[in-house]
C-alpha cells in the first residue's frame, strides 16, 4: 500500500500543476512538464486525455465579508484555519498532515497553532478513526484525515460499528458528534484503482454518520464548515481533482452552508439533472449542450450531502420535470443513484415520463489507461438526456 | 516499511522543489532545513565520521555476527503478586496497606458482583433474559484495578469488567435494567445485555466489536493530556482481543502520540473456545508493549493488592509522565465465555476446579481478611443474605419494569430527528395500530 501511494503522490502533483496551467494534462515526466507545460512536444502515444470537465466558478458570494482568491485545497486550509482559531479543543490529524499535507491542505497550521494539535499520526486508518472517535467522546472536536478515501476501508468498522452507532447504543450518554473525517474522493486522470475510489454509497447504508461532498472551493469551506460543527460524525470527500483547477473568490471569514440541503444551481423544466462533486461540473456542461443541440432546458442539482439526503429539492424537480438523470462517478450497481431513483420512482410515479437514467462508472474496479472510456462523461451524458427526451 | 517512508519523505521533497524550480531555490533549502531538524529530533546528532549505523528507523550498534532474536516464552516476563494463596503479604514493603474499611469495601464490592452473576446466569436459564456474561474468577482485577483509580479517569471497557462498575456505585437497579432492557435503562434499550455504560461514572458504553475500544481510549487520554486536567484514561480487554488489528493501532498511537493512558489486558487462558496456544506464540501480551515502546507488567489477577499497586503506580505515572502502561493480569475464566457457551465442550471440569477453590481472587481476599480478624464466618454469613436480597428486590423490580417507548428506537441515531426517520416513524406506527395484535404494544410504556 504505501508503495502505491508513493508513487501517485508524485504523479497527482503532476497532473495538479497542469491542471492550474491550462487544464490539460501533459505527459509524463517532471522534466517534460517544466519545459512544455502545453504539452506541444508530446509524441501521440504519450498525449494525456483532456481534463473531463471545465471548473465553472460561481457567482462571488458577497454576503459573508472579504473574499480571497482560492483553490479548493486553500478554502480547505481556510476552513482549518477558521476552526483552530475558533475552538482551542480541535485538532487535526493523519498521516503526513504535519508538513502540510500530501495535497497541501494544512499547510501553515501546524506552525500557527502548534504541535500539539496538527500532528502526523502512525500509518494505520482504523487507528485514525479510532482515535478521533475517542477525541471526540472526550469533547473534544477531531478533525481526522484519511490520505485517499481509497484508504478508508481499514477504518470501515469503526466507522460503521462505531463512530454511527456511539450515540444510538448509549441511550445519547456518549456520543462522538465532534468527529470529522476528511478524505480526497474522487477520479485524477491516472489514479487508477486506488487513488480513484468514489466510495460514499457504503457509507450510505449506514445510519448515524453523514456524507458531505462539495463541487467548488465555496461550497468546500462553508461546507467543512459545517461538518465540523455539526453534532453528528461527518465524513467530508474532497474531489481532489479539483484541489487545484477549481479556483474562485471564497470568504475569508467562517460561514456555513447547510448540510442536507441540495442545491438548485440552474433552473430548468424539460429534465432534472443530479449530481455531487466534480460531477456536477460535467452535468452543467451537459446542461449547457442539451439546450445548444437539442433545445432541452435542464434543471441542474448539487446534492451535497448524500446521507441524510435532500429528497424533498429532488422530488420538486421531478415533479416539475418528469424526467431525471443521475450521474456518479461509482460503479453503477448499489452506487447512490439506486436509491435516489427509486425514492424519486416512489414518490413521483404520476409525474414521470421516462424512466429514470443513471449514468454512471461501470461495475468494474477503476482502471489506469481506460480511464477515458470508463468514467461517465458529458457525451455519455448527453446521449442519456437525448434518449430521455425521445422516449 | 521505516526505510520506504524515508525514501518517500525524500521523493516528495523532491518533487516539492521540481515545482518551485521556475521561480525560485529558496523554498527547497527551508523545505529541507525543516526535515533535517525533525530527524534530529527523533535521531541522536548526525555525524558520518563515526562508524555507527546512522539509519533513522532506529539507535543501534552494528555486530559482525549473524544472530537472529530469540523470543523469550520459557522464561517470560515474571508475575508480579504481593499475596500468596493463603493470603499472607509475601513482601512488607509491597504491602499497600489499605484501611480495613477500604478492605471491606472491596471484598464486599466483588461478592456483590458474584452474588449478582449467579442470578443473573440462572435468571437467562430460564429465559428471563436474553443473554449474560458472568464475571467468575476476574473479580479481582476489576476491583483491584478500580480501586486505584481516580472517579474521574475514564474508562472504555470490552464486557468483563462489571466490577468496575460495582466499584465505583453503579446501583444494582441499573445493572439489572440494562439486562432486561426496561424503561429505566440509560441505553433506552437498545443493546444486548451487560453493555452496561455510565456518564456519571466515567464509564463509556460497551459495544460488542472487539478491540476498538483501544484506539478509542487513546483519543480521549490525548485530548485529556491537552485539557491538563490530571485525568488518566484506562482501557480493558481480554488476550483474545489483543490479537485484532485496533490493538495495534491503540498501543502504536498511545506510545507516538505519549497518551496518559492505562492498557489493562486480563489474560484469562481463552477467548471463547481459542486456548492462548492458538492466540499467539509470543510471551503472552505484556511482552509485546516493549516493542510499543510502552512499560509494561504482568500481575497475577487473582491477587486484588498486586493489580492494585500496579495499577496505581501506572496511574500516577501515567498522568505525571504523558505515557501509556500496559499491565496483563493473568487470571482463569472460571465461568463459561457467556450463556451461549458451553465451556465443557473445550476444557475439563478439573482444570475449572482449581482455579474455583484453590486460586480464586475473592477466597484469596477473604484469607487475608480473617488473618487480620477483620472478617468472621458471622460476617460471611449475614452479608451472603444480605447481598442476596439486594440483588433479589433489584431483579424484581427490573422485571416488573415495562420495556421503554416504542418511539426510543428512532432518536438518537442523529442527534437531530431527521424527516427520513420522523416518515418511518409515522409509518410504523400508523402499521402498528393497524396490526396491534400482532405486536407486544402493551409491555412497553405508553
Amino acid at each position: 500500500m504505501a508503495a502505491a501511494r508513493f508513487l501517485l503522490r508524485s504523479a497527482s502533483s503532476k497532473g495538479a500543476i497542469s491542471n492550474v496551467n491550462g487544464g490539460v494534462h501533459s505527459c509524463l515526466g517532471i522534466t517534460l512538464v517544466k519545459l512544455s507545460p502545453g504539452g506541444t512536444s508530446c509524441s501521440r502515444t504519450q498525449r494525456r486525455h483532456n481534463s473531463h470537465f471545465t471548473f465553472q466558478p460561481d457567482p462571488v458570494p458577497t454576503q459573508y465579508g472579504p473574499t480571497t482568491k482560492m483553490n479548493l485545497f486553500q478554502s480547505v486550509t481556510s476552513a482549518l484555519d477558521n476552526t483552530l482559531a475558533t475552538d482551542p479543543t480541535a485538532v487535526i490529524f493523519g498521516e503526513d498532515v504535519a508538513f502540510g499535507g500530501v495535497f497541501r491542505c494544512t499547510v501553515g497550521l501546524r506552525d500557527k497553532y502548534g504541535k500539539d494539535r496538527v500532528f502526523n499520526t502512525p500509518l494505520c486508518e482504523q487507528g485514525i478513526v479510532g482515535f478521533g472517535i475517542g477525541v471526540a467522546v472526550a469533547g473534544a472536536t477531531a478533525i481526522a484525515e484519511i490520505q485517499f478515501a481509497d484508504y478508508i476501508y481499514p477504518a470501515f468498522d469503526q466507522i460503521v460499528n462505531e463512530a454511527a452507532k456511539y450515540r444510538y447504543r448509549s441511550g445519547n450518554l456518549f456520543d462522538c458528534g465532534n468527529l470529522t473525517i476528511r478524505a480526497p474522493w474522487g477520479c485524477v486522470g491516472h489514479g487508477s484503482l486506488y487513488h480513484s475510489q468514489s466510495p460514499e454509497a457504503f457509507f450510505a447504508h449506514c445510519p448515524g454518520i453523514k456524507i458531505v461532498i462539495p463541487r467548488s472551493p465555496v461550497q468546500a469551506k462553508g461546507l467543512l464548515l459545517s461538518c465540523i460543527a455539526d453534532q453528528n460524525p461527518c465524513i467530508f470527500f474532497e474531489p481532489k481533482i479539483l484541489y487545484r483547477a477549481a479556483v474562485e473568490q471564497v470568504p475569508t471569514e467562517p460561514y456555513t452552508i447547510p448540510l442536507s440541503q441540495a442545491d438548485v444551481l440552474q433552473e430548468g423544466s424539460d429534465v432534472t439533472l443530479v449530481a455531487w462533486g466534480t460531477q456536477v461540473h460535467v452535468m452543467r456542461e451537459v446542461a449547457n449542450m442539451a439546450q445548444e443541440k437539442l433545445g432541452i432546458s435542464c434543471e441542474l442539482i448539487d446534492l451535497q450531502t448524500i446521507l441524510p439526503w435532500d429528497t424533498e429539492t429532488v422530488c420538486k424537480s421531478v415533479v416539475k420535470t418528469g424526467r431525471l438523470l443521475i450521474s456518479h462517478e461509482a460503479p453503477i450497481t448499489g452506487g447512490f443513484a439506486a436509491e435516489i431513483s427509486s425514492t424519486v420512482q416512489e414518490e413521483c410515479f404520476l409525474n414521470l415520463e421516462a424512466p429514470i437514467a443513471r449514468v454512471c462508472g461501470y461495475d468494474t474496479p477503476f482502471p489506469h489507461i481506460f480511464e477515458p472510456f470508463y468514467i461517465p462523461d458529458k457525451w455519455k451524458c448527453f446521449d442519456a438526456v437525448k434518449r430521455m427526451i425521445n422516449y | 516499511m521505516a526505510t520506504v517512508r524515508g525514501v518517500r519523505r525524500l521523493f516528495r521533497i523532491g518533487c516539492y522543489a521540481t515545482r518551485q524550480n521556475p521561480t525560485s531555490t529558496a523554498p527547497r533549502f527551508l523545505q529541507q532545513r525543516e526535515f533535517r531538524v525533525n530527524g534530529v529530533h527523533r535521531q541522536e546528532p548526525f555525524d558520518s565520521s563515526v562508524e555507527k549505523p546512522q539509519f533513522p528507523g532506529a539507535s543501534a550498534e552494528f555486530i559482525e555476527q549473524l544472530e537472529f532474536i530469540k523470543p523469550n516464552v520459557i522464561a517470560g516476563i515474571p508475575v508480579y503478586r504481593v499475596m500468596d494463596r493463603q493470603g499472607q503479604i509475601i513482601n512488607p514493603s509491597e504491602d499497600p496497606q489499605l484501611s480495613k474499611e477500604a478492605v471491606l469495601n472491596m471484598y464486599q464490592k466483588m461478592t456483590l458482583l458474584n452474588t449478582m452473576d449467579r442470578i443473573l446466569y440462572e435468571s437467562q436459564r430460564q429465559g428471563r433474559i436474553s443473554f449474560y456474561m458472568t464475571n467468575y474468577g476476574e473479580e479481582g482485577t476489576h476491583i483491584g484495578s478500580a480501586a486505584a483509580l481516580d472517579p474521574s479517569d475514564l474508562v472504555f471497557g470490552q464486557y468483563r469488567e462489571a466490577g468496575v462498575l460495582m466499584y465505583r456505585g453503579f446501583p444494582l437497579d441499573m445493572f439489572m435494567a440494562q439486562c432486561y432492557a426496561n424503561c429505566d435503562d440509560l441505553g433506552k434499550g437498545r443493546q444486548m445485555p451487560v453493555h452496561y455504560g455510565s456518564k456519571d461514572l466515567n464509564f463509556v458504553t460497551i459495544s460488542s466489536p472487539l478491540a476498538t475500544q483501544i484506539p478509542q481510549a487513546a483519543g480521549a487520554a490525548y485530548a485529556f493530556k491537552r485539557e491538563n486536567t490530571n485525568r488518566a484514561v484506562i482501557c480493558y480487554f481480554g488476550e483474545g482481543a489483543a490479537s485484532e488489528g485496533d490493538a495495534h493501532a491503540g498501543f502504536n498511537f498511545s506510545a507516538t502520540l505519549e497518551c496518559p493512558l492505562i492498557f489493562f489486558c486480563r489474560n484469562n487462558g481463552y477467548a471463547i473456545s481459542t486456548p492462548t496456544n492458538e492466540q499467539y506464540r509470543g510471551d503472552g501480551i505484556a511482552a509485546r508493549g516493549p516493542g510499543y515502546g510502552m512499560m509494561s507488567i504482568r500481575v497475577d489477577g487473582n491477587d486484588v493488592f498486586a493489580v492494585y499497586n500496579a495499577t496505581k503506580e501506572a496511574r500516577r505515572r501515567a498522568v505525571a509522565e504523558n505515557q501509556p502502561f500496559l499491565i496483563e493480569a493473568m487470571t482463569y475464566r472460571i465461568g463459561h465465555h457467556s450463556t451461549s457457551d458451553d465451556s465443557s465442550a473445550y476444557r475439563s471440569v478439573d482444570e475449572v476446579n482449581y482455579w474455583d477453590k484453590q486460586d480464586h481472587p475473592i477466597s484469596r481476599l477473604r484469607h487475608y481478611m480473617n488473618a487480620h480478624s477483620w472478617w468472621s464466618e458471622e460476617d460471611e454469613r449475614a452479608w451472603r443474605k444480605k447481598s442476596r436480597k439486594m440483588v433479589m428486590e433489584a431483579f424484581e423490580k427490573a422485571e416488573r419494569r415495562l420495556k421503554p417507548k416504542v418511539d426510543l428506537l428512532f432518536s438518537d441515531v442523529y442527534q437531530e430527528m431527521t424527516p427520513n426517520l420522523e416518515k418511518q416513524k409515522d409509518a410504523m406506527w400508523k402499521h402498528v395500530q393497524q396490526y396491534k395484535e400482532h405486536y407486544p404494544v402493551d409491555l412497553f410504556e405508553k
